[in-house]
């Protein structure tokens, strides 16, 4: 039992380990390719930058963890 | 590191941080955490407005992550939480009207402040008594829950308020609705919508999410399990923080970019907490909830006491 709580935790602080280098990669992408268009649009396009806002957030959060999934089972198969 | 939008100067590292512990939060009690995260962005100079906006642009990331970990747990019940979600919208709006009635006669943050005391402290006071009183009237069970991570898993939860939620659950007024993932037969819709409507009256009224009155109000008056009503809550949280980051946005009260950097530390924390709630029983999750109204209570008595704005 508690071989196995171990093995799930090291699974999961992988699974974390690979998740922060995402969101982070994720924000400067953000920062670098749309800071100056997001600005633009927060004071002249409010509701696109609005539903822009939603998206990115949301993106950040669905599809990294989508891409963790995939990449941690990419991980497991080449092990 | 300068945000343009809220024209703000804040270390990212410091949003992280920030973002980090409301994320084992939200993800451990399934709460917003908009009492830390509004005071921490006032704290850094962002303006009042950019603080709730941003707070919840964030909110809405973070609880998307900790509802899916929660969901692949078993712990949200959707049928639930879209129910609820109707009610939260409607209250909502009730309680931003009632915010408006006291700035017209003029006393809106003396009553307001008064209300969050009271309301904060009440919960408070009635969880620790509660969770006190459930884990001493289940200390064996409870104890094996702790040392079995399968008995841990089965979302089975008591209550000393028992008695009381099971004559709520007994109110038969039409239409009567079942929620067989929350273990719930039967259970009126207007109790569904009434609890839903009370917690948004509250999120609209005190600011922030509500997630601190509505996981309670799901444990003991709805009679879902704790686990569950954290769960559910978080993916309630989704759709009414989206709906009020939206409405920010358009009002130019949003700075996305900190709420992206505020986010990478929140889902990191969010994840965390929501694989803790896996190692703790029902009963010790409520009397762990106990400090974060007080916490609510000390922010609001400072701002009182002291006329500065956290």
């Amino acid at each position: 039992m508690k071989k196995d709580s171990a093995t799930s935790l090291r699974v999961f602080a992988i699974e974390l380990a690979i998740y922060a280098v995402l969101v982070t990669v994720y924000f400067f992408l953000v920062l670098h390719l749309l800071g100056n268009w997001l600005y633009r649009l927060e004071t002249q396009h409010r509701i696109i930058y609005a539903v822009v806002a939603i998206l990115l957030i949301a993106g950040q959060a669905v599809l990294l963890d989508a891409l963790t999934t995939l990449l941690f089972r990419i991980l497991r198969r080449w092990r | 590191m300068f945000f343009p939008i809220s024209n703000s100067e804040i270390n990212p590292l410091y949003l992280v941080v920030v973002g980090f512990l409301i994320g084992i939060l939200g993800g451990f009690f399934g709460v917003g955490g908009s009492f830390i995260a509004g005071p921490a962005l006032r704290l850094m100079g962002v303006d009042w407005n950019y603080a709730v906006g941003t707070d919840l642009a964030h909110i809405v990331g973070k609880s998307i992550v900790a509802a899916r970990k929660h969901r692949t747990l078993g712990n949200v019940d959707l049928k639930l939480g879209l129910l609820m979600a109707i009610g939260t919208i409607g209250g909502a709006e009730a309680g931003a009207q009632a915010i408006q009635a006291l700035k017209r006669a003029g006393n809106v943050n003396t009553v307001v402040s008064w209300v969050a005391i009271f309301v904060y402290f009440s919960i408070s006071v009635f969880m620790l008594w509660e969770s006190r009183k459930t884990l001493k009237l289940h200390k064996g069970s409870s104890r094996q829950l702790l040392s079995d991570t399968k008995a841990a898993e089965s979302k089975a939860d008591h209550s000393a308020f028992g008695p009381v939620t099971k004559r709520i659950q007994g109110i038969r007024i039409w239409p009567m609705v079942s929620l067989p993932t929350s273990g719930i037969q039967e259970i009126s819709l207007w109790t569904i919508l009434l609890v839903a409507l009370i917690g948004g009256f509250f999120s609209g009224f005190l600011g922030g999410g509500a997630g601190y009155i509505r996981m309670p109000s799901m444990v003991y008056v709805l009679g879902i399990p704790t686990h569950l009503a954290v769960g559910t809550d978080l993916f309630e949280i989704v759709i009414s923080a989206s709906y009020g980051t939206f409405t920010h946005a358009i009002k130019g009260n949003v700075d996305i970019l900190i709420a992206l950097v505020m986010h990478t530390g929140a889902v990191i924390g969010a994840q965390i907490g929501v694989v803790a709630t896996q190692y703790f029983a029902g009963p010790k999750i409520r009397l762990a909830f106990v400090p974060l109204p007080l916490i609510g209570v000390a922010i609001v008595l400072y701002t009182l006491l002291t006329g500065h704005k956290l």
